[in-house]
Protein backbone atom coordinates (compact mmCIF):
# COMPACT_ATOMS: atom_id res chain seq x y z
CA UNK A 1 0.00 0.00 0.00
CA UNK A 2 2.75 2.40 0.98
CA UNK A 3 4.69 1.36 -2.07
CA UNK A 4 1.89 2.11 -4.55
CA UNK A 5 1.43 5.49 -2.98
CA UNK A 6 5.14 6.19 -3.36
CA UNK A 7 5.08 5.27 -7.04
CA UNK A 8 1.97 7.38 -7.57
CA UNK A 9 3.71 10.38 -6.07
CA UNK A 10 6.85 9.73 -8.06
CA UNK A 11 4.90 9.74 -11.29
CA UNK A 12 3.04 12.88 -10.27
CA UNK A 13 6.39 14.51 -9.64
CA UNK A 14 7.73 13.55 -13.05
CA UNK A 15 4.63 14.89 -14.79
CA UNK A 16 4.87 18.10 -12.85
CA UNK A 17 8.46 18.59 -13.99
CA UNK A 18 7.55 17.90 -17.60
CA UNK A 19 4.71 20.38 -17.39
CA UNK A 20 6.93 22.98 -15.78
CA UNK A 21 9.48 22.58 -18.59
CA UNK A 22 7.02 24.10 -21.05
CA UNK A 23 6.11 26.95 -18.75
CA UNK A 24 9.77 27.58 -18.01
CA UNK A 25 10.61 27.70 -21.72
CA UNK A 26 7.92 30.28 -22.41
CA UNK A 27 8.99 32.37 -19.45
CA UNK A 28 12.65 32.14 -20.39
CA UNK A 29 12.04 33.18 -23.98
CA UNK A 30 9.78 36.04 -22.95
CA UNK A 31 12.18 37.36 -20.34
CA UNK A 32 15.17 36.94 -22.63
CA UNK A 33 13.47 38.73 -25.52
CA UNK A 34 12.42 41.64 -23.35
CA UNK A 35 15.83 41.96 -21.69
CA UNK A 36 17.71 41.61 -24.98
CA UNK A 37 15.31 43.71 -27.00
CA UNK A 38 14.89 46.78 -24.82
CA UNK A 39 18.47 48.23 -24.87
CA UNK A 40 18.55 48.83 -28.63
CA UNK A 41 15.08 50.36 -28.63
CA UNK A 42 16.23 52.69 -25.85
CA UNK A 43 19.38 53.64 -27.70
CA UNK A 44 17.71 54.16 -31.07
CA UNK A 45 14.53 55.67 -29.68
CA UNK A 46 11.22 53.84 -29.91
CA UNK A 47 9.70 56.24 -32.43
CA UNK A 48 12.73 56.15 -34.70
CA UNK A 49 12.88 52.38 -34.41
CA UNK A 50 9.22 51.59 -35.12
CA UNK A 51 8.54 54.32 -37.66
CA UNK A 52 11.94 54.83 -39.29
CA UNK A 53 11.81 54.07 -42.99
CA UNK A 54 15.43 53.12 -43.60
CA UNK A 55 17.32 50.13 -42.36
CA UNK A 56 21.06 50.31 -42.98
CA UNK A 57 22.54 48.36 -40.12
CA UNK A 58 26.14 48.13 -41.27
CA UNK A 59 26.48 51.52 -42.97
CA UNK A 60 29.08 54.01 -41.75
CA UNK A 61 26.17 55.97 -40.27
CA UNK A 62 23.76 53.17 -39.41
CA UNK A 63 20.04 53.70 -39.24
CA UNK A 64 17.61 51.27 -37.70
CA UNK A 65 14.06 51.88 -38.88
CA UNK A 66 11.85 48.81 -39.05
CA UNK A 67 8.68 50.30 -40.53
CA UNK A 68 9.38 48.57 -43.87
CA UNK A 69 9.59 45.20 -42.08
CA UNK A 70 6.42 45.76 -40.07
CA UNK A 71 4.42 46.86 -43.10
CA UNK A 72 5.82 44.02 -45.21
CA UNK A 73 4.84 41.47 -42.58
CA UNK A 74 1.33 42.92 -42.35
CA UNK A 75 0.86 43.20 -46.13
CA UNK A 76 2.37 39.79 -46.77
CA UNK A 77 0.14 38.13 -44.20
CA UNK A 78 -2.92 40.00 -45.45
CA UNK A 79 -2.12 38.95 -49.00
CA UNK A 80 -1.72 35.34 -47.95
CA UNK A 81 -5.10 35.49 -46.19
CA UNK A 82 -6.80 37.08 -49.19
CA UNK A 83 -5.42 34.38 -51.48
CA UNK A 84 -5.55 31.44 -49.10
CA UNK A 85 -8.78 31.83 -47.12
CA UNK A 86 -11.26 31.57 -50.02
CA UNK A 87 -9.50 28.47 -51.37
CA UNK A 88 -9.21 26.91 -47.92
CA UNK A 89 -12.77 27.79 -46.92
CA UNK A 90 -14.45 26.37 -50.03
CA UNK A 91 -12.24 23.29 -49.91
CA UNK A 92 -13.32 22.73 -46.31
CA UNK A 93 -17.04 23.12 -47.17
CA UNK A 94 -16.62 20.72 -50.08
CA UNK A 95 -14.73 18.12 -48.08
CA UNK A 96 -16.99 18.34 -45.06
CA UNK A 97 -20.40 18.43 -46.75
CA UNK A 98 -20.30 17.53 -50.43
CA UNK A 99 -17.38 15.24 -51.26
CA UNK A 100 -18.10 11.52 -51.54
CA UNK A 101 -16.26 9.24 -49.07
CA UNK A 102 -13.32 8.22 -51.24
CA UNK A 103 -12.64 11.74 -52.52
CA UNK A 104 -12.78 13.10 -49.00
CA UNK A 105 -10.36 10.43 -47.84
CA UNK A 106 -7.74 11.08 -50.52
CA UNK A 107 -8.07 14.86 -50.42
CA UNK A 108 -7.72 14.97 -46.64
CA UNK A 109 -4.62 12.84 -47.04
CA UNK A 110 -3.21 15.37 -49.51
CA UNK A 111 -3.97 18.24 -47.14
CA UNK A 112 -2.16 16.48 -44.30
CA UNK A 113 0.80 15.88 -46.56
CA UNK A 114 0.87 19.56 -47.50
CA UNK A 115 1.01 20.41 -43.80
CA UNK A 116 4.00 18.14 -43.34
CA UNK A 117 6.20 19.61 -46.07
CA UNK A 118 9.12 21.49 -44.46
CA UNK A 119 9.21 25.22 -45.14
CA UNK A 120 12.62 25.06 -46.75
CA UNK A 121 11.09 22.84 -49.45
CA UNK A 122 8.38 25.42 -50.08
CA UNK A 123 11.13 28.00 -50.34
CA UNK A 124 13.17 25.93 -52.75
CA UNK A 125 10.26 25.23 -55.05
CA UNK A 126 9.29 28.88 -54.85
CA UNK A 127 12.79 29.98 -55.74
CA UNK A 128 13.16 27.60 -58.68
CA UNK A 129 9.61 27.66 -60.09
CA UNK A 130 7.51 30.53 -58.75
CA UNK A 131 10.09 33.33 -58.89
CA UNK A 132 11.10 32.76 -62.55
CA UNK A 133 7.41 32.35 -63.51
CA UNK A 134 6.46 35.66 -61.89
CA UNK A 135 9.31 37.32 -63.75
CA UNK A 136 8.09 35.99 -67.11
CA UNK A 137 4.37 36.36 -66.45
CA UNK A 138 4.43 39.98 -65.29
CA UNK A 139 7.47 41.09 -67.35
CA UNK A 140 9.31 42.41 -64.31
CA UNK A 141 13.12 42.34 -64.16
CA UNK A 142 13.13 39.98 -61.19
CA UNK A 143 10.50 37.71 -59.70
CA UNK A 144 11.66 37.71 -56.08
CA UNK A 145 8.99 39.93 -54.59
CA UNK A 146 6.23 40.47 -52.07
CA UNK A 147 3.83 38.72 -54.47
CA UNK A 148 5.97 35.57 -54.52
CA UNK A 149 6.02 35.53 -50.72
CA UNK A 150 2.23 36.00 -50.56
CA UNK A 151 1.62 33.06 -52.90
CA UNK A 152 3.98 30.79 -50.95
CA UNK A 153 2.43 31.82 -47.63
CA UNK A 154 -1.09 31.31 -49.00
CA UNK A 155 -0.20 27.72 -49.89
CA UNK A 156 1.48 27.18 -46.53
CA UNK A 157 -1.55 28.28 -44.50
CA UNK A 158 -4.01 26.17 -46.52
CA UNK A 159 -3.69 23.01 -44.38
CA UNK A 160 -4.39 24.73 -41.06
CA UNK A 161 -7.35 26.64 -42.51
CA UNK A 162 -8.83 23.55 -44.19
CA UNK A 163 -8.35 21.20 -41.24
CA UNK A 164 -9.70 23.50 -38.53
CA UNK A 165 -12.64 24.56 -40.72
CA UNK A 166 -13.53 20.94 -41.46
CA UNK A 167 -13.56 20.13 -37.76
CA UNK A 168 -15.86 23.09 -37.14
CA UNK A 169 -18.19 22.20 -40.01
CA UNK A 170 -18.32 18.53 -39.03
CA UNK A 171 -19.39 19.55 -35.53
CA UNK A 172 -22.52 21.32 -36.76
CA UNK A 173 -25.47 19.21 -35.47
CA UNK A 174 -27.11 17.13 -38.19
CA UNK A 175 -30.57 18.35 -37.04
CA UNK A 176 -29.85 21.92 -38.16
CA UNK A 177 -29.15 20.79 -41.69
CA UNK A 178 -32.00 18.30 -41.77
CA UNK A 179 -34.43 20.98 -40.59
CA UNK A 180 -33.25 23.33 -43.30
CA UNK A 181 -33.54 20.66 -45.99
CA UNK A 182 -37.00 19.72 -44.72
CA UNK A 183 -38.09 23.33 -45.11
CA UNK A 184 -37.24 23.09 -48.80
CA UNK A 185 -33.77 24.68 -48.95
CA UNK A 186 -31.35 23.18 -51.48
CA UNK A 187 -28.22 21.46 -50.10
CA UNK A 188 -25.96 24.37 -51.16
CA UNK A 189 -28.30 26.88 -49.52
CA UNK A 190 -28.26 24.75 -46.41
CA UNK A 191 -24.45 24.60 -46.26
CA UNK A 192 -23.93 28.33 -46.70
CA UNK A 193 -26.99 29.61 -44.82
CA UNK A 194 -27.04 27.11 -41.97
CA UNK A 195 -23.83 25.08 -41.57
CA UNK A 196 -21.32 27.86 -42.18
CA UNK A 197 -22.98 30.40 -39.85
CA UNK A 198 -23.18 27.70 -37.18
CA UNK A 199 -19.46 27.00 -37.57
CA UNK A 200 -18.37 30.61 -37.97
CA UNK A 201 -16.27 30.96 -34.84
CA UNK A 202 -14.44 27.72 -35.72
CA UNK A 203 -13.75 29.14 -39.17
CA UNK A 204 -12.58 32.42 -37.64
CA UNK A 205 -10.20 30.40 -35.46
CA UNK A 206 -8.86 28.76 -38.63
CA UNK A 207 -8.18 32.15 -40.19
CA UNK A 208 -6.41 33.45 -37.09
CA UNK A 209 -4.28 30.29 -36.99
CA UNK A 210 -3.41 30.95 -40.62
CA UNK A 211 -2.39 34.50 -39.76
CA UNK A 212 -0.18 33.17 -36.99
CA UNK A 213 1.50 30.70 -39.26
CA UNK A 214 2.02 33.27 -42.03
CA UNK A 215 3.48 36.01 -39.85
CA UNK A 216 5.95 33.65 -38.19
CA UNK A 217 7.30 31.99 -41.31
CA UNK A 218 10.91 32.84 -42.13
CA UNK A 219 12.71 30.26 -44.21
CA UNK A 220 10.38 29.95 -47.21
CA UNK A 221 9.83 33.68 -47.33
CA UNK A 222 13.53 34.43 -47.16
CA UNK A 223 14.13 32.35 -50.28
CA UNK A 224 11.55 34.08 -52.47
CA UNK A 225 11.25 37.67 -51.32
CA UNK A 226 14.69 39.11 -52.15
CA UNK A 227 15.37 40.49 -48.63
CA UNK A 228 16.03 44.12 -49.47
CA UNK A 229 14.66 46.51 -46.82
CA UNK A 230 12.39 48.38 -49.25
CA UNK A 231 9.00 49.78 -48.35
CA UNK A 232 6.55 47.07 -49.45
CA UNK A 233 5.27 47.04 -53.00
CA UNK A 234 3.90 44.05 -54.88
CA UNK A 235 6.73 43.48 -57.33
CA UNK A 236 9.57 44.84 -55.19
CA UNK A 237 12.06 42.87 -53.21
CA UNK A 238 11.03 43.09 -49.55
CA UNK A 239 12.10 42.00 -46.09
CA UNK A 240 9.78 40.61 -43.41
CA UNK A 241 10.21 40.91 -39.63
CA UNK A 242 11.22 37.26 -39.48
CA UNK A 243 13.68 37.42 -42.34
CA UNK A 244 15.21 40.64 -41.03
CA UNK A 245 16.27 38.73 -37.92
CA UNK A 246 17.25 35.56 -39.73
CA UNK A 247 19.26 37.09 -42.56
CA UNK A 248 21.54 39.33 -40.51
CA UNK A 249 21.94 37.41 -37.27
CA UNK A 250 24.85 35.26 -38.47
CA UNK A 251 27.46 38.03 -38.74
CA UNK A 252 25.91 40.73 -36.60
CA UNK A 253 27.54 42.47 -33.69
CA UNK A 254 27.01 45.35 -31.28
CA UNK A 255 24.00 47.60 -31.74
CA UNK A 256 23.06 45.78 -34.96
CA UNK A 257 22.66 42.54 -33.05
CA UNK A 258 20.71 44.21 -30.26
CA UNK A 259 18.42 45.79 -32.84
CA UNK A 260 17.78 42.32 -34.30
CA UNK A 261 16.67 41.20 -30.83
CA UNK A 262 14.37 44.21 -30.71
CA UNK A 263 12.84 43.15 -34.04
CA UNK A 264 12.30 39.69 -32.55
CA UNK A 265 10.56 41.37 -29.61
CA UNK A 266 8.24 43.27 -31.95
CA UNK A 267 7.48 40.04 -33.78
CA UNK A 268 6.80 38.35 -30.46
CA UNK A 269 4.29 41.06 -29.54
CA UNK A 270 2.54 40.52 -32.88
CA UNK A 271 2.27 36.79 -32.18
CA UNK A 272 1.02 37.53 -28.67
CA UNK A 273 -1.73 39.72 -30.12
CA UNK A 274 -2.72 36.95 -32.51
CA UNK A 275 -2.90 34.49 -29.63
CA UNK A 276 -5.15 36.79 -27.65
CA UNK A 277 -7.45 37.06 -30.67
CA UNK A 278 -7.36 33.29 -31.04
CA UNK A 279 -8.33 32.77 -27.41
CA UNK A 280 -11.18 35.22 -27.87
CA UNK A 281 -12.63 33.11 -30.70
CA UNK A 282 -12.02 29.84 -28.90
CA UNK A 283 -13.79 31.06 -25.78
CA UNK A 284 -16.72 32.25 -27.84
CA UNK A 285 -16.81 28.85 -29.46
CA UNK A 286 -16.86 27.17 -26.07
CA UNK A 287 -19.82 29.27 -24.90
CA UNK A 288 -21.89 28.50 -27.96
CA UNK A 289 -21.36 24.76 -27.78
CA UNK B 1 1.35 14.17 3.00
CA UNK B 2 1.07 13.25 -0.65
CA UNK B 3 1.84 16.77 -1.68
CA UNK B 4 4.94 16.91 0.47
CA UNK B 5 6.40 13.67 -0.79
CA UNK B 6 5.69 14.61 -4.41
CA UNK B 7 7.46 17.91 -3.80
CA UNK B 8 10.44 16.04 -2.37
CA UNK B 9 10.57 13.76 -5.39
CA UNK B 10 10.48 16.78 -7.66
CA UNK B 11 13.42 18.31 -5.88
CA UNK B 12 15.42 15.09 -6.04
CA UNK B 13 14.76 14.69 -9.75
CA UNK B 14 15.77 18.28 -10.41
CA UNK B 15 19.04 17.74 -8.64
CA UNK B 16 19.66 14.54 -10.59
CA UNK B 17 19.01 16.31 -13.89
CA UNK B 18 21.26 19.21 -13.09
CA UNK B 19 24.34 17.32 -11.96
CA UNK B 20 26.75 16.50 -14.69
CA UNK B 21 27.12 20.13 -15.62
CA UNK B 22 30.47 21.61 -14.72
CA UNK B 23 33.71 19.54 -14.51
CA UNK B 24 35.93 20.71 -17.33
CA UNK B 25 39.00 19.14 -18.93
CA UNK B 26 42.31 20.42 -17.68
CA UNK B 27 44.67 22.49 -19.86
CA UNK B 28 47.82 20.73 -20.91
CA UNK B 29 49.98 23.62 -22.06
CA UNK B 30 50.16 27.21 -21.02
CA UNK B 31 51.11 28.44 -24.48
CA UNK B 32 48.57 30.53 -26.31
CA UNK B 33 48.09 32.70 -29.36
CA UNK B 34 45.61 35.54 -29.64
CA UNK B 35 44.48 37.08 -32.89
CA UNK B 36 42.32 40.13 -33.45
CA UNK B 37 40.90 41.80 -36.51
CA UNK B 38 39.00 41.43 -39.78
CA UNK B 39 35.62 39.75 -39.55
CA UNK B 40 35.98 38.68 -43.19
CA UNK B 41 38.90 36.49 -42.18
CA UNK B 42 36.85 34.71 -39.54
CA UNK B 43 36.25 31.63 -41.68
CA UNK B 44 39.85 31.10 -42.79
CA UNK B 45 41.54 31.96 -39.51
CA UNK B 46 38.91 30.03 -37.58
CA UNK B 47 39.47 26.81 -39.49
CA UNK B 48 43.26 27.24 -39.27
CA UNK B 49 43.03 27.88 -35.53
CA UNK B 50 40.84 24.88 -34.99
CA UNK B 51 43.26 22.46 -36.66
CA UNK B 52 46.24 24.11 -34.99
CA UNK B 53 44.67 23.87 -31.56
CA UNK B 54 43.88 20.20 -32.12
CA UNK B 55 47.40 19.34 -33.25
CA UNK B 56 49.44 21.31 -30.76
CA UNK B 57 47.07 21.88 -27.84
CA UNK B 58 48.12 25.52 -27.84
CA UNK B 59 45.02 27.56 -27.15
CA UNK B 60 43.92 29.85 -29.95
CA UNK B 61 41.62 32.84 -29.74
CA UNK B 62 40.21 35.14 -32.39
CA UNK B 63 38.49 38.39 -31.64
CA UNK B 64 36.46 39.58 -34.65
CA UNK B 65 36.65 43.36 -34.41
CA UNK B 66 37.55 44.62 -37.89
CA UNK B 67 40.78 45.29 -39.75
CA UNK B 68 41.41 48.71 -38.24
CA UNK B 69 40.95 47.53 -34.66
CA UNK B 70 43.09 44.45 -35.32
CA UNK B 71 45.99 46.56 -36.54
CA UNK B 72 45.61 48.89 -33.56
CA UNK B 73 45.44 45.94 -31.15
CA UNK B 74 48.72 44.47 -32.37
CA UNK B 75 50.56 47.78 -32.27
CA UNK B 76 49.35 48.31 -28.70
CA UNK B 77 50.38 44.77 -27.78
CA UNK B 78 46.85 43.63 -26.96
CA UNK B 79 47.13 40.59 -29.24
CA UNK B 80 49.87 38.48 -30.86
CA UNK B 81 48.81 38.69 -34.47
CA UNK B 82 46.57 41.28 -36.08
CA UNK B 83 44.39 40.32 -39.01
CA UNK B 84 43.65 42.78 -41.75
CA UNK B 85 41.74 42.37 -44.99
CA UNK B 86 43.57 45.32 -46.56
CA UNK B 87 47.23 46.11 -47.07
CA UNK B 88 48.98 48.15 -44.41
CA UNK B 89 49.23 51.89 -45.07
CA UNK B 90 52.70 53.42 -45.24
CA UNK B 91 52.30 55.20 -41.92
CA UNK B 92 51.31 51.90 -40.29
CA UNK B 93 54.49 50.28 -41.63
CA UNK B 94 56.47 53.27 -40.34
CA UNK B 95 55.00 52.67 -36.89
CA UNK B 96 56.88 49.40 -36.86
CA UNK B 97 54.39 46.89 -38.24
CA UNK B 98 55.07 44.12 -40.73
CA UNK B 99 52.53 42.64 -43.11
CA UNK B 100 52.65 39.01 -44.23
CA UNK B 101 50.08 38.05 -46.82
CA UNK B 102 48.30 34.87 -45.81
CA UNK B 103 45.87 34.57 -48.69
CA UNK B 104 43.96 36.46 -51.35
CA UNK B 105 40.21 36.83 -51.32
CA UNK B 106 39.24 36.76 -55.00
CA UNK B 107 35.64 37.67 -55.79
CA UNK B 108 34.21 36.53 -59.11
CA UNK B 109 31.58 38.65 -60.83
CA UNK B 110 28.99 36.25 -62.18
CA UNK B 111 26.25 36.60 -64.78
CA UNK B 112 23.80 34.22 -66.43
CA UNK B 113 25.38 32.05 -69.17
CA UNK B 114 22.88 33.55 -71.66
CA UNK B 115 24.29 37.01 -71.03
CA UNK B 116 26.43 38.25 -73.96
CA UNK B 117 28.53 40.56 -71.83
CA UNK B 118 32.00 39.02 -71.32
CA UNK B 119 34.03 41.84 -69.86
CA UNK B 120 33.49 44.80 -67.54
CA UNK B 121 35.84 47.39 -66.16
CA UNK B 122 36.09 47.94 -62.42
CA UNK B 123 34.59 51.42 -62.87
CA UNK B 124 31.62 50.12 -64.87
CA UNK B 125 31.06 47.47 -62.25
CA UNK B 126 30.89 50.12 -59.53
CA UNK B 127 28.48 52.17 -61.68
CA UNK B 128 26.27 49.13 -62.23
CA UNK B 129 26.06 48.41 -58.53
CA UNK B 130 25.40 52.00 -57.51
CA UNK B 131 22.57 52.24 -60.03
CA UNK B 132 24.22 54.66 -62.48
CA UNK B 133 24.05 52.05 -65.23
CA UNK B 134 20.73 50.23 -65.15
CA UNK B 135 20.46 48.53 -68.54
CA UNK B 136 22.64 45.81 -70.02
CA UNK B 137 22.59 47.63 -73.41
CA UNK B 138 24.75 50.36 -71.85
CA UNK B 139 27.59 47.86 -71.41
CA UNK B 140 27.17 46.01 -74.71
CA UNK B 141 24.46 43.52 -73.81
CA UNK B 142 20.81 43.16 -74.78
CA UNK B 143 18.17 45.74 -73.88
CA UNK B 144 17.15 44.54 -70.42
CA UNK B 145 17.23 45.92 -66.91
CA UNK B 146 20.19 44.78 -64.82
CA UNK B 147 19.15 42.81 -61.75
CA UNK B 148 21.64 43.29 -58.92
CA UNK B 149 22.12 40.32 -56.63
CA UNK B 150 24.15 40.77 -53.47
CA UNK B 151 24.75 39.40 -50.00
CA UNK B 152 23.28 40.40 -46.66
CA UNK B 153 24.74 43.18 -44.53
CA UNK B 154 27.62 41.85 -42.47
CA UNK B 155 28.69 39.23 -45.00
CA UNK B 156 32.43 39.07 -45.63
CA UNK B 157 31.95 38.72 -49.39
CA UNK B 158 29.71 41.79 -49.49
CA UNK B 159 32.15 43.76 -47.40
CA UNK B 160 34.98 42.64 -49.69
CA UNK B 161 33.14 43.46 -52.90
CA UNK B 162 31.97 46.85 -51.72
CA UNK B 163 35.34 47.90 -50.32
CA UNK B 164 37.20 46.83 -53.47
CA UNK B 165 34.82 48.58 -55.83
CA UNK B 166 34.38 51.58 -53.53
CA UNK B 167 30.62 51.17 -53.32
CA UNK B 168 30.20 50.93 -49.54
CA UNK B 169 26.61 51.55 -48.46
CA UNK B 170 25.74 52.71 -51.98
CA UNK B 171 24.72 49.47 -53.69
CA UNK B 172 21.17 49.34 -54.99
CA UNK B 173 20.52 45.66 -54.54
CA UNK B 174 17.48 43.97 -56.00
CA UNK B 175 18.05 40.93 -53.81
CA UNK B 176 20.14 40.39 -50.70
CA UNK B 177 20.67 36.69 -50.24
CA UNK B 178 22.18 34.90 -47.29
CA UNK B 179 24.46 32.39 -48.94
CA UNK B 180 26.81 32.02 -51.88
CA UNK B 181 24.74 29.10 -53.10
CA UNK B 182 21.59 31.23 -53.22
CA UNK B 183 23.41 33.94 -55.19
CA UNK B 184 24.63 31.41 -57.76
CA UNK B 185 21.20 29.74 -58.07
CA UNK B 186 19.46 33.07 -58.51
CA UNK B 187 21.91 34.30 -61.14
CA UNK B 188 21.58 30.97 -62.94
CA UNK B 189 17.78 31.45 -63.00
CA UNK B 190 17.57 35.03 -64.20
CA UNK B 191 19.16 35.96 -67.56
CA UNK B 192 19.53 39.60 -66.52
CA UNK B 193 21.09 39.09 -63.13
CA UNK B 194 24.60 39.93 -61.97
CA UNK B 195 26.07 38.80 -58.68
CA UNK B 196 29.29 38.21 -56.82
CA UNK B 197 30.68 35.14 -55.09
CA UNK B 198 34.04 33.95 -53.89
CA UNK B 199 35.91 32.41 -56.81
CA UNK B 200 36.23 28.97 -55.24
CA UNK B 201 32.48 28.45 -55.18
CA UNK B 202 31.65 29.49 -58.77
CA UNK B 203 30.03 26.68 -60.76
CA UNK B 204 29.24 26.00 -64.42
CA UNK B 205 25.66 27.19 -64.08
CA UNK B 206 26.89 30.78 -64.14
CA UNK B 207 29.51 32.69 -66.12
CA UNK B 208 32.31 34.64 -64.46
CA UNK B 209 33.02 37.81 -66.44
CA UNK B 210 36.52 39.13 -66.89
CA UNK B 211 37.38 42.44 -65.26
CA UNK B 212 39.54 44.89 -67.24
CA UNK B 213 40.18 42.00 -69.64
CA UNK B 214 41.48 39.61 -66.99
CA UNK B 215 39.70 36.31 -66.35
CA UNK B 216 39.55 35.40 -62.65
CA UNK B 217 41.66 32.40 -61.71
CA UNK B 218 44.07 31.45 -58.95
CA UNK B 219 47.01 32.66 -61.07
CA UNK B 220 45.54 36.04 -62.00
CA UNK B 221 44.50 36.62 -58.40
CA UNK B 222 47.97 35.75 -57.08
CA UNK B 223 49.84 37.94 -59.57
CA UNK B 224 47.45 40.79 -58.91
CA UNK B 225 46.19 41.27 -62.49
CA UNK B 226 42.60 40.38 -61.52
CA UNK B 227 41.54 43.42 -59.56
CA UNK B 228 38.43 42.34 -57.65
CA UNK B 229 40.48 40.88 -54.86
CA UNK B 230 42.00 41.86 -51.58
CA UNK B 231 44.79 40.43 -49.48
CA UNK B 232 44.26 38.77 -46.11
CA UNK B 233 47.19 40.08 -44.10
CA UNK B 234 48.86 38.92 -40.90
CA UNK B 235 50.10 41.96 -39.02
CA UNK B 236 53.00 41.62 -36.56
CA UNK B 237 55.43 43.97 -34.87
CA UNK B 238 58.64 44.40 -36.86
CA UNK B 239 61.12 44.61 -33.98
CA UNK B 240 59.50 42.48 -31.28
CA UNK B 241 59.66 38.69 -31.37
CA UNK B 242 56.45 36.71 -31.20
CA UNK B 243 55.66 34.64 -28.14
CA UNK B 244 56.44 30.94 -28.50
CA UNK B 245 52.84 29.93 -29.08
CA UNK B 246 52.26 32.73 -31.56
CA UNK B 247 55.46 31.90 -33.44
CA UNK B 248 54.39 28.27 -33.78
CA UNK B 249 50.98 29.37 -35.07
CA UNK B 250 52.54 31.83 -37.51
CA UNK B 251 54.90 29.16 -38.87
CA UNK B 252 52.07 26.69 -39.15
CA UNK B 253 49.64 28.88 -41.08
CA UNK B 254 52.32 30.05 -43.50
CA UNK B 255 53.52 26.49 -44.15
CA UNK B 256 52.54 24.24 -47.05
CA UNK B 257 50.41 22.16 -44.70
CA UNK B 258 47.99 25.05 -44.27
CA UNK B 259 47.40 25.63 -47.99
CA UNK B 260 44.66 23.05 -48.20
CA UNK B 261 42.77 24.44 -45.20
CA UNK B 262 43.06 27.95 -46.62
CA UNK B 263 41.67 26.85 -50.00
CA UNK B 264 38.87 24.98 -48.28
CA UNK B 265 37.84 28.28 -46.68
CA UNK B 266 37.26 29.69 -50.16
CA UNK B 267 40.32 31.89 -50.60
CA UNK B 268 43.56 31.58 -52.55
CA UNK B 269 46.59 30.78 -50.40
CA UNK B 270 49.50 33.14 -50.97
CA UNK B 271 52.00 30.27 -50.87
Amino acid sequence: MRKTKFIENLIHGIFLILGLATVASVLMITIYLVVAGIPAIKEIGIFKFLFGKTWASTAAEPSFGILPFILTSIYGTAGAIVLGVPIGFFTAVYLSKIAPGKVREYMSEAVSLLAGIPSVVYGLVGMLVLVPEIRKLFHVPDGASLLAAMVILAIMILPSIIKVSITALDAVPKEYEEASLALGATPIETYFRVSVPAAKSGIATAVVLGVGRAIGEAMAVMMVSGNVPNMPSLFQSVRFLTTAVASEMAYSSGLQQQALFSIALVLFLFILMINVTLNFFLKKDGKEA
Amino acid sequence: MRKISSLIMTTILCVVFLTGCGAKGTEKTNLSVSTDGSTSMEKVIGSLGEVFQEETEISFTFNPTGSGSGIKAVSEGRCDIGLSSRDLKTEEVEQGLTATILAYDGIAIIVNPENTVEDLTKETLAKIYTGEIINWSEVGGIDAEIVLIGREAGSGTRDGFESITGTEDACKYRQELTSTGDVITTVAQNPNAIGYASLASVKDTVKAVSIDGVVPSEETIKDGSYVVQRPFVLVTKTDAALSEGAQQFFDYITSDAAVEIISAAGVVAAK
